[in-house]
């Protein structure tokens, strides 16, 4: 019998090595193990074997029969993955193929610049202030320190409603509404970004464009803290090795007041065509709040000190992005706005 | 104001370059726009003498001269014109360079050698504005005691710069040479020389020549005269015309430039009047007659009002003061004594009658902003002077002087404490008070602070903080430390609705819009092309008095026609396929002297989105519309809100719009442009509109809510096809199969409308999927049926519906 068993042993190893399918595999299985294998058979033979035969034989015929499952078990694990192989072979797709349309639509890029904004503001304490776009004369010049006849008026040609109502030529107004709103109490801490109006409209003007004011009325404030500021904000905005040049201006509602330019982030302050070749790169004004502005509104300058900041968004953006015509900015053309 | 370097070197050493002193001043705050280096480029022209002329015996346009240069006579063959014998002319020899890199070199022109070339002015660098009329489009003809053989550069001055300054408008003391040289040497720390003015009289008393009454004193609070006798009318030294030439302005006559030269100096301005032609020789100072009228120099006839201030003789106006004089009493090649006028008059005075003549002067300019009251003596003064020198003029003994009313002079403390407050410095008493002697503001130092005495041509300063200023840029603002605030802290937050915004803008770039920005104004055509009728509300606009265009005359009431400007304009640039928003305000005119403000969210959209090799285009139409706005309305917590298939403005196709409802409440519109107001803003596609009050709906916003447990029992889904009449809005259908939901309808989808061949005309079908679920239990196949019966038996009740 254990002739026999080696016998089985053999071919079982032999047709199982050749089997190509899972289905041949099955029928092998039944051929040996099933109730009618050849195994099988063999065992039920193991009956008219002596006593001390029958642990010999039933040891060997065991282990023959481990064997073939574990044989069995490996060509089924080959085959499977062999199939699985091929199958995976067959279902290759071209990766190059473009990816899904995911249609996400734009924000204007003046929306995201005064977003920046605001969000470097946001971060520094600022809260956000917003103001008619239609102005008394009042709020848009007198209370800042521009009467009635003051040349500085020319330095702004304004659109009128009426003698006392016009297109706000600067977010300024906003500034004298909250200091008004809020006095006497302090600290204040606003930005307030929006449209104002002007009467220009050429290569480098546009009759309606964007500010971003910033007013911060405290105790102890002074032009350094201002200067400060105005850094942290041109870092963020523009990089973190921007340097920053204030020079004296004048606005009638700060004294002294400032242009501030910072270093050019195109050529690293070395002068190139951007800058016109001078490293710097004009893009606020600001200064410490004008005393008779801070009177106006009822605050008193022996107690307080403001500095106030303001900035062209349309100007930002477009060094930024490296735009170099403004009115790209309002044609509202889908391939420009596709853009941002 | 453009100034020359070399006149300021007359005031101050200055012994830094042209560049590196404009640079100091502009961190100063007196900025300089631009540096202008004249004759660049230009080496070896010389003055010669045209000693002969004749034709070209092969050209008719040419002509060959003999030119003396010096040291040698060479011929030269030139197309000019205006070249005669015995002129004095800038010549480029052979070996010259010009600027541009020109290098001259021996011609040959018709057969002929030409052995350098004569320049005209633009040649030089100069502006022909400012040369004699004789030498414009020619050769520039010199002075003819041009010293012959010399260097043009240094004839002409051509080795000077000009700078050329941006004043801002507190700083108009510096439209005065010797004021921007008192500002260089405070920033060089150097001594400023005036000029020192001496002069002889004649015997004669002014007052027994001239007469001054000022009669309206309000307007004109001192009037000096002078007058100078027998002057010889001459063209100026060559360093008077080339100082006034820098700052723009052409040399005519000694006695003209005399004027104009002390203005620039001084910031003065001067008028002369032909003293023969002032009738009475008298000077009366007086407000217009209304109606009034004169001849101005512009030969113009000008007829004035009261507000006009006039300087007139005996019997006539004879100058509109300090903007024009009159054309009877103007100095000409006849004229020999003259009456000098330096007066102060009122800012607001000349800058009104300017602005009304619409002439703007150099004098007006200074007028306008106000000048020193105390310099009117000293610029006539230095006026006589140097028609006594450079006109042969009589001076007659004494000046008129009319005064009124004169500030007194302004003395301010300046506090030690407040300067370093508000600059964030740490400038001692006498560091501060350094720069006011720097200044040479007279002072009085105390212990912790300074009584500063400001001189009057200082207008702009007149408290503290003015002299904090002047601290802060002649300190250099460079100076100032960099700190940031250190006051209590302040929490940075956006209000609720600059939230709302943020997340209403979020849904609307998620869903593939992109945003524009047009103009607040547009035209009032626009609302005709928009089809709204007459008596639209929409047309009460707010109307701009001063307009650049009709197209942008009145502030817009809606953002419809901006929106399909830009859906227009896009479709004219073959980009047909869109979805645009915008976030912006409409004004509306109210009982209050400012106008309502609300801001708008609008859209507009066309054609298709991108169609990709796996996918569909998307269609950009109605329902896409609509469901971004379902979308913008969920995200914000919105539920009562409706459509209402109701009346629409003009614009909109009346079968495929409706109007939007919160509750009881309109907040705007959606719809389809009618096909007339597409055709008219030439779009290819139909289009999509909306617009909303964005203030309604944010108030009805509800931004809190929460969760909902996630179902642990397993759903159970059924369809249902109804065959429902094509009148009954789906909506109707939706809403009562909600209402017999019996707590276990947990979702209705609506996945099919069909309309076709196995429908019945005048039917439609609506196919729903229905979502049942309980929260208690897993509910059993009779339960389910029993709702969905129920569902069926009111739907057939209510409108006659069928399953199919």
């Amino acid at each position: 019998m254990l002739e026999k068993l080696n016998e089985i042993k053999l071919k079982a190893q032999e047709e199982l090595k050749n089997v190509k399918t899972v289905n041949d595999l099955v029928s092998l299985r039944v051929k040996y193990l099933g109730k009618k294998g050849e195994l099988t058979s063999v065992l039920r033979g193991m009956g008219k074997l002596s006593p001390e035969e029958r642990p010999r034989v039933g040891q060997a015929a065991n282990e023959v029969r481990e064997l073939i499952e574990s044989i069995l078990e490996e060509r089924n694990n080959q085959l499977k993955e062999e199939a699985l192989h091929q199958s995976l072979k067959k279902e290759t797709i071209d990766i190059t193929l473009p990816g899904q349309n995911i249609l996400l639509g734009h924000k204007h890029p003046i929306t995201t610049v005064i977003d920046q904004i605001k969000e470097i503001f946001l971060g520094m304490g600022y809260t956000i202030a917003e103001g008619p776009e239609i102005e008394l004369d009042y709020y848009n010049f007198e209370a800042l320190n521009l009467p009635p006849d003051h040349p500085a008026r020319d330095m702004q040609d304004s659109f009128y409603i009426s003698d006392e109502v016009l297109l706000r030529t600067h977010t300024s107004p906003v500034q004298v509404r909250v200091m008004e709103k809020t006095v006497p109490h302090y600290p204040v801490k606003i930005i307030c970004p929006g449209k104002v109006y002007r009467r220009d409209d050429d290569a480098t003007h546009s009759p309606m464009f964007h500010q971003v004011e910033g007013l911060v009325i405290d105790k102890n404030l002074s032009m350094s803290d201002l200067k400060g500021t105005l850094r942290t904000f041109a870092r963020q905005m523009f990089g973190e090795d921007r340097q920053i040049r204030l020079r004296p201006s004048y606005f009638p509602f700060t004294e002294p007041s400032a242009e501030v330019d910072i270093s050019c982030m195109m050529c690293g302050g070395e002068g190139c065509r951007v800058c016109s070749h001078t490293g710097w790169l004009e893009i606020l004004g600001a200064g410490m709040v004008h005393p008779r502005v801070l009177e106006m509104s009822g605050y008193n300058p022996e107690e307080v000190n403001g500095f106030a900041f303001g900035m062209g968004v349309e100007r930002i953006t477009m060094l930024k992005y490296g735009i170099d015509d403004l009115r790209l900015l309002f044609e509202n053309d889908l391939r420009f706005l596709a853009q941002f | 104001m453009k100034v020359s370097y070399k006149w300021l070197k007359q005031y101050v050493d200055i012994d830094i370059s042209p560049k590196e002193l404009a640079d100091k001043l502009t961190m100063a705050g007196i900025a300089v726009e631009h540096v202008e280096y004249l004759g660049q480029g230009i080496k070896g022209v010389v003055v010669g003498e045209v000693l002969e002329v004749k034709p070209h015996p092969q050209a008719d346009k040419l002509v060959v001269c003999q030119v003396d240069l010096g040291r040698e006579t060479v011929q030269i063959v030139t197309g000019a014109e205006n070249v005669k014998a015995k002129h004095r002319i800038p010549v480029a020899p052979v070996g010259a360079e010009l600027p541009g890199g020109m290098k001259l070199r021996k011609a040959r022109l018709r057969g002929l050698d030409s052995f350098g070339m004569m320049c005209s002015a633009e040649e030089l660098g100069i502006d022909e504005a400012l040369v004699d009329p004789e030498s414009r489009n020619g050769i520039l003809i010199l002075d003819p005691d041009s010293p012959i053989g010399e260097d043009i550069k240094s004839l002409l001055n051509l080795d000077d710069a000009i700078l050329e300054f941006e004043l801002t408008p507190n700083r108009s003391d510096c439209l005065s040479v010797i004021n921007i040289a008192r500002e260089i040497g405070a920033i060089l720390k150097k001594p400023v020389k005036l000029p020192e003015i001496v002069f002889q009289e004649t015997d004669e008393p002014v007052e027994n020549l001239a007469f001054v009454e000022v009669w309206d004193q309000d307007l004109c609070n001192r009037y000096v005269a002078r007058v100078v006798k027998n002057v010889k009318l001459k063209p100026s030294p060559q360093w008077m015309q080339h100082y006034l030439r820098s700052a723009g302005i052409r040399p005519i006559n000694n006695v003209v430039d005399i004027s104009n030269f002390v203005m620039l100096e001084m910031g003065q301005p001067l008028h002369t009047f032909d003293y023969d032609t002032l009738a009475e020789h008298k000077i009366i100072v007086r407000r217009a007659a209304e109606g009034e009228k004169m001849f101005t120099l512009d030969g113009q006839e000008r007829t004035f009002s009261r507000d006009v201030l006039l300087i007139c003789d005996g019997e006539k106006p004879v100058a509109v003061a300090g903007v024009m004089g009159g054309l009877d009493t103007e100095v000409t090649d006849k004229t020999c004594n003259i009456l000098i006028e330096s007066a102060r008059f009122h800012p607001v005075s000349v800058r009104r009658t300017s602005k009304l003549l619409g002439l703007r002067s150099e004098s007006s300019l200074r007028f306008e902003k106000g000048i020193d009251v105390f310099n009117t003596l000293e610029a006539v003064h230095r006026a006589a002077q140097l028609m006594a020198d450079l006109a042969e003029g009589e001076i007659a003994r004494g000046v008129i002087d009319v005064v009124g009313a004169v500030p007194e002079p302004t003395v301010i403390t300046l506090r030690e404490k407040k300067v370093n407050e508000i600059l964030g410095t740490s400038l001692t008493i006498s560091q501060i008070n350094g720069i006011m002697e720097d200044l040479r503001f007279p002072t009085e130092i105390g212990r912790d602070e300074i009584k500063v005495t400001v001189p009057t041509y200082r207008q702009d300063i007149s408290r503290e903080i003015d002299l904090i200023e002047e601290v802060a840029r002649l300190n250099g603002y460079d100076q100032i430390p960099v700190t940031l605030p250190h006051g209590v802290t302040t929490e940075g937050k956006r209000t609720r609705y600059q939230k709302l915004e943020d997340l209403i803008k979020k849904c609307l770039v998620g869903a593939g819009f992109m945003e524009v920005i047009n103009y607040s104004f547009i035209s009032p055509k626009d609302f005709d092309k928009i089809n709204l009728p007459e008596d639209s509300a929409l047309r009460n606009v707010i109307a701009i008095k001063n307009p650049l265009s009709d197209e942008q005359s009145v502030m817009r009431t809606t953002l419809v026609p901006g929106l399909l400007e830009t859906a227009s304009r896009n479709t004219n640039r073959r980009n047909p396929n869109f979805a645009f928003f915008e976030w912006g305000k409409i004004f509306l005119p109210r009982e209050d002297k400012l106008p309502q403000e609300p801001m708008m969210l609008g859209g507009v959209i066309s054609g298709k989105m991108e169609r990709g090799w796996n996918q569909e285009a998307q269609v950009l139409d109605f329902f896409y519309l609509k469901g971004v706005l379902e979308v913008i309305f969920h995200r914000l917590g919105i539920k009562n809100w409706s459509l209402k298939a109701e009346s629409f403005p003009g614009f909109l196709h009346p079968g495929r719009a409706g109007n939007i409802f919160l509750g009881d409440i309109y907040v705007g519109f959606i719809g389809e442009i009618h096909p007339s107001v597409q055709e008219k803003y030439h779009l290819e596609n139909r289009t999509y509109i909306f617009q909303v009050y964005l203030h309604q709906i944010m108030e009805a916003a509800e931004e809190v809510f929460k969760y909902q447990p996630i179902p642990k029992y397993p759903a159970v889904e059924r369809d249902m096809a109804l065959l429902v009449k094509e009148s009954i809005p789906a909506e109707n259908i939706t809403q009562t199969i909600w209402e017999n939901g019996e707590n276990i309808l947990t979702g209705v989808t609506l996945f099919d409308v069909y309309k076709g061949t196995q429908i019945p005309e005048g039917y439609k079908s609506l196919a729903y999927a229905l979502t049942f679920q309980s929260k208690e239990k897993t509910l059993t196949d009779d339960e389910v049926t029993a709702v969905f019966q129920k569902i069926n038996e009111s739907l057939s009740e209510k409108f006659g519906v069928e399953l199919r």
